[in-house]
């Protein structure tokens, strides 16, 4: 189901030239507008089409298996935290679903190094950042001495 | 010199370099910087970190978690389900070690803001299964994104790592890594003191079933270029179990994942006449690999025989019979986020073939390999494992450092280590990272050095298949076949076909021989040394041709190792047809490569398999 650019919709902006994982969305010279640079390396991640702010992308599943005439869209909203789905089946019925997509604002996570810095000596410490508390545990385990010589 | 390498080339220096983005990459630069303070820590991705990656889609489960908290798991339990799996042949140090920090991990990307669904009887997280738990995951990538972006120095994205950089006076000492950029061509030469490879793994070193405009899709991601361990292994780290490639049942052509359907909302898989197979192969497959048979769950390569002797039987299609499950609307809703959320293509076969999972059952097949260190299959670096706990000859300096002096892994890099999956995969970054920094810490003056020389010469590599074009097609009209140079995909097939039909793929059922193995590698060695006349018009062919490049390196620890182990270890993965059982008085050990760049020599050996875990 690689990807395809409407005409009409697209105006350049290159927003899904820089999310494509697969680096195959890029500018045409002549129409100065998107398309799909290599279909059989398309992942149809919908990484471009969720971030194009025009819905210009669709997509049109691969020609090897898919049958015509389907569409799956999808709009995501990030303030919302929310993401909806509509799918056209090839007979023409219809499905429609909405999922959570993140519980906290955009931007809220805290850097490493807002938390008070870590003792020198716990650099040797088997603990990893925030253990023993995040682990939900009092101790991180560790195996039994005996266990150990037994190899 | 050529076109567009000349005079523009970018030092970057650093204390710690991450190479790839994904959930290894963002796991260490979160650590390296909760531990390196005043450490400057840099991220080089070759996409955006935002949508990188295996995960690039989203998620729809986290597949290692302990529950510790609520007593559900304990770390041992989970290192006999892995080993189980893996019939008998992993890292306990290394996958014990994942299981104890992991849950912390999720609990963190919870309070980051990624949805985990609940059980609204208990309250707990929501179980798929045993290890996993639901989420609403389609913004898992751009979540843990955010948290590296706000860890790292600088992110480097658009740059396509091709080399690592040995330091000019200790061999095997690291001392950064060579990529160019995506976009505008320039060289950028990484100096580092420490470095973690966290590259990701590889799809497309076997033909893939689908075939033309589909062949994009694979299960794992096609940008999955194996670089991991292109890169690593030709430093003269020491590899292990590259032969252990991971073959998948999945809903046909989408490659829908099964998990939900089967752990959660408890879907049969039936042959056509409507039979679960699995229970009368068993007495078939106990004659194959003995006591491993009895394994529960069964093994998942041991799923996979059944599956290949019932559709050689005639008895396929194999079906999901998801129909006969999804009796609510919440039940019919899991099912389709399930794929919304990480393999929307599953929901466009659906929409395109008329398939109402609710109305129908749905066709499964067993995928072609990839090559991964973070699933059901542990192939990678061998590294050092956890001071506290790993076995005297698992260890030699830092936690998931690999032979190689100040070189780090995470997530598929890593061998021995099967099972991580996405938070395992991040938590082990987790544990490279502040591993790499008590190494720069305790370097102090001892740095390493760039060899100007060196990136000199790779200079010139790194940019001569744009040369090889420019200068062949004057010689041709028009059109993609010339005399002097192939393009990357042509490359790419070559290389596909060669470890289709010699090295285990679908056309032959993955089974090979030695007779197959020797015949594939005098086709790869010819392989290789076209490498060198790859033509890329434009720099995303450039990209291209440094995937293949490192697909091919990568292909051909794969075989060796393959031709090594003179057993079949894994029956439903691969099949050595010359040696068609398991073999364990022999064969329960890793089997290890190490390349020789000055010889250009590979020493194959076996590496003793320590259980440390009843
Ligand atoms: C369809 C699918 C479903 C899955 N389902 C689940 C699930 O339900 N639950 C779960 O927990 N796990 C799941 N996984 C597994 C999980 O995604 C992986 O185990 C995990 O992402 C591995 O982490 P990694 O860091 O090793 O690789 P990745 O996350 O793939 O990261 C590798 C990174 O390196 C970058 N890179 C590669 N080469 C280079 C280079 N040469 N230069 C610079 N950068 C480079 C890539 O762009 C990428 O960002 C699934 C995977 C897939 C594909
Ligand atoms: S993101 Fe949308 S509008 Fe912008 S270039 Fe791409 S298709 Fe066109
Ligand atoms: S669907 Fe994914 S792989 Fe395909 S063009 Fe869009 S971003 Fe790239």
């Amino acid at each position: 189901m690689p990807t395809f650019t409407y005409m009409t919709r697209c105006d350049g902006c290159g927003q899904c030239v820089d999310i494509c994982p697969s680096d195959i969305m890029h500018i045409d010279t002549v129409y100065r507008r998107s398309y799909n640079i290599e279909p059989n390396f398309c992942w149809e991640c919908y990484s471009c089409v969720k971030a194009c702010p025009q819905h210009a992308i669709d997509v049109r599943g691969y020609a090897d298996f898919a049958p015509l005439g389907h569409s799956v869209r999808v709009l995501r909203e990030e303030a919302k935290g929310t993401i909806s789905w509509k799918t056209r089946y090839r007979d023409g019925r219809v499905k429609e679903f909405t999922f959570p997509i993140r519980a906290t604002p955009w931007g809220s996570i805290k850097s490493p190094s807002e938390y008070e810095a870590p003792d020198a000596n716990a650099l040797s410490s088997p603990l990893l950042a925030h253990e023993p508390a995040a682990l939900g545990v009092e101790n991180l385990p560790t195996l039994p001495v005996l266990q150990k010589k037994e190899v | 010199m050529s076109l567009r390498s000349s005079g523009n080339i970018k030092l970057v220096d650093s204390d710690i370099l991450v190479i790839g983005g994904g959930f290894g990459g963002c796991g260490a630069t979160y650590e390296s910087r909760y531990w390196g303070r005043n450490l400057k820590i840099v991220l080089v991705e070759k996409a955006n970190i935002e949508r990188s990656g295996a995960v690039a889609h989203g998620l729809s489960a986290i597949n290692c978690y302990m529950g510790m908290q609520w007593g559900e798991n304990q770390p041992e339990d989970f290192v006999r389900y892995a080993r189980g799996d893996l019939m008998g042949l992993v890292r306990e140090d290394l996958i014990f070690d994942i299981a104890r920090h992991v849950d912390a991990t999720v609990h963190k990307f919870e309070e980051w803001g990624l949805p985990i669904m609940k059980d609204p009887k208990t309250g707990r997280y929501l179980r798929e299964g045993k290890w996993q738990v639901m989420i609403h995951g389609e913004s898992y990538k751009p979540i843990i994104a955010e948290a590296a972006r706000k860890s790292a120095s600088e992110v480097y994205n658009r740059i396509m790592v091709t080399h690592l950089l040995m330091d000019k006076t200790h061999p095997n000492r690291v001392a950064g890594a060579v990529g160019f950029n995506v976009r505008d061509g320039s060289l950028y030469v990484f100096r580092a003191k420490a470095v973690i490879v966290a590259a990701g793994g590889g799809s497309h070193l076997f033909k893939p079933r689908s075939v033309g405009e589909g062949a994009g899709r694979t299960w794992y991601a096609p940008w999955s270029s194996a670089s991991a361990y292109g890169l690593v292994l030709r430093t003269g780290a020491k590899m292990i179990q590259m032969e252990n490639r991971v073959v998948l049942a999945r809903f046909k052509d989408g490659y829908g994942p099964v998990g939900a359907w089967s752990l959660l909302l408890k879907a049969q898989t039936t042959n056509a006449y409507g039979d679960s197979y699995e229970a009368s192969r068993l007495d078939e497959i106990k004659s194959m690999v003995g006591k491993y048979a009895e394994i529960a769950p069964l093994p998942t390569c041991l799923r996979n025989h059944a599956m290949l002797q019932e559709i050689k039987a005639g008895k396929g299609p194999i079906y999901m019979q998801t129909q006969k499950v999804l009796d609510t609307k919440e039940k019919e809703e899991i099912g389709w986020e399930d794929f919304l959320d990480m393999t929307v293509g599953q929901a466009v076969v659906w929409a395109s073939q008329n398939i109402d999972p609710k109305e129908k059952p749905s066709e499964l097949i067993t995928s072609e390999p990839y090559i991964m260190g973070s699933h059901a299959t542990c192939s990678g670096a061998w590294a050092s494992g956890p001071e506290d706990c790993a076995p005297a000859d698992y260890q030699w300096g830092y936690n998931r450092m690999t032979t190689v002096e100040g070189l780090f892994g995470a997530g598929d890099t890593i061998g021995g280590s099967a099972h991580k999956f996405s938070s395992g995969s991040f938590t082990e970054g987790r544990i490279a990272g502040k591993s790499a920094v008590k190494y720069v810490m305790e370097l102090a003056g001892n740095l390493p050095q760039v060899d100007e020389t060196q990136v000199k010469m790779l200079q010139e590599t790194i940019f001569k298949p744009l040369e090889n074009y420019a200068v062949g097609r004057n010689e041709i009209v028009a059109g993609s076949v010339a005399p002097s140079y192939i393009s990357p995909l042509q490359g790419l097939q070559r290389l596909e076909k060669i470890m289709d039909e010699y090295v285990g793929g679908i056309s032959t059922f993955y089974v090979t021989s030695e007779p197959m193995l020797n015949r594939g590698l005098e086709l790869l060695g010819m392989l290789k040394e076209d490498l060198d006349h790859i033509g890329a018009e434009d720099l995303h062919q450039l990209q291209r041709a440094w995937e293949l490049n490192h697909r091919v390196w990568t292909a051909e620890a794969v075989l060796r190792h393959t031709l090594f182990r003179q057993e079949t270890r894994w029956p439903g993965y691969y099949y050595r047809g010359d040696y068609p059982k398991l073999e364990d008085t022999e064969w329960h050990a890793f089997t290890a490569s190490q390349y020789d760049a000055k010889t250009g020599e590979w020493r194959m050996s076996k590496l003793p398999v320590h259980h440390i875990i009843a």
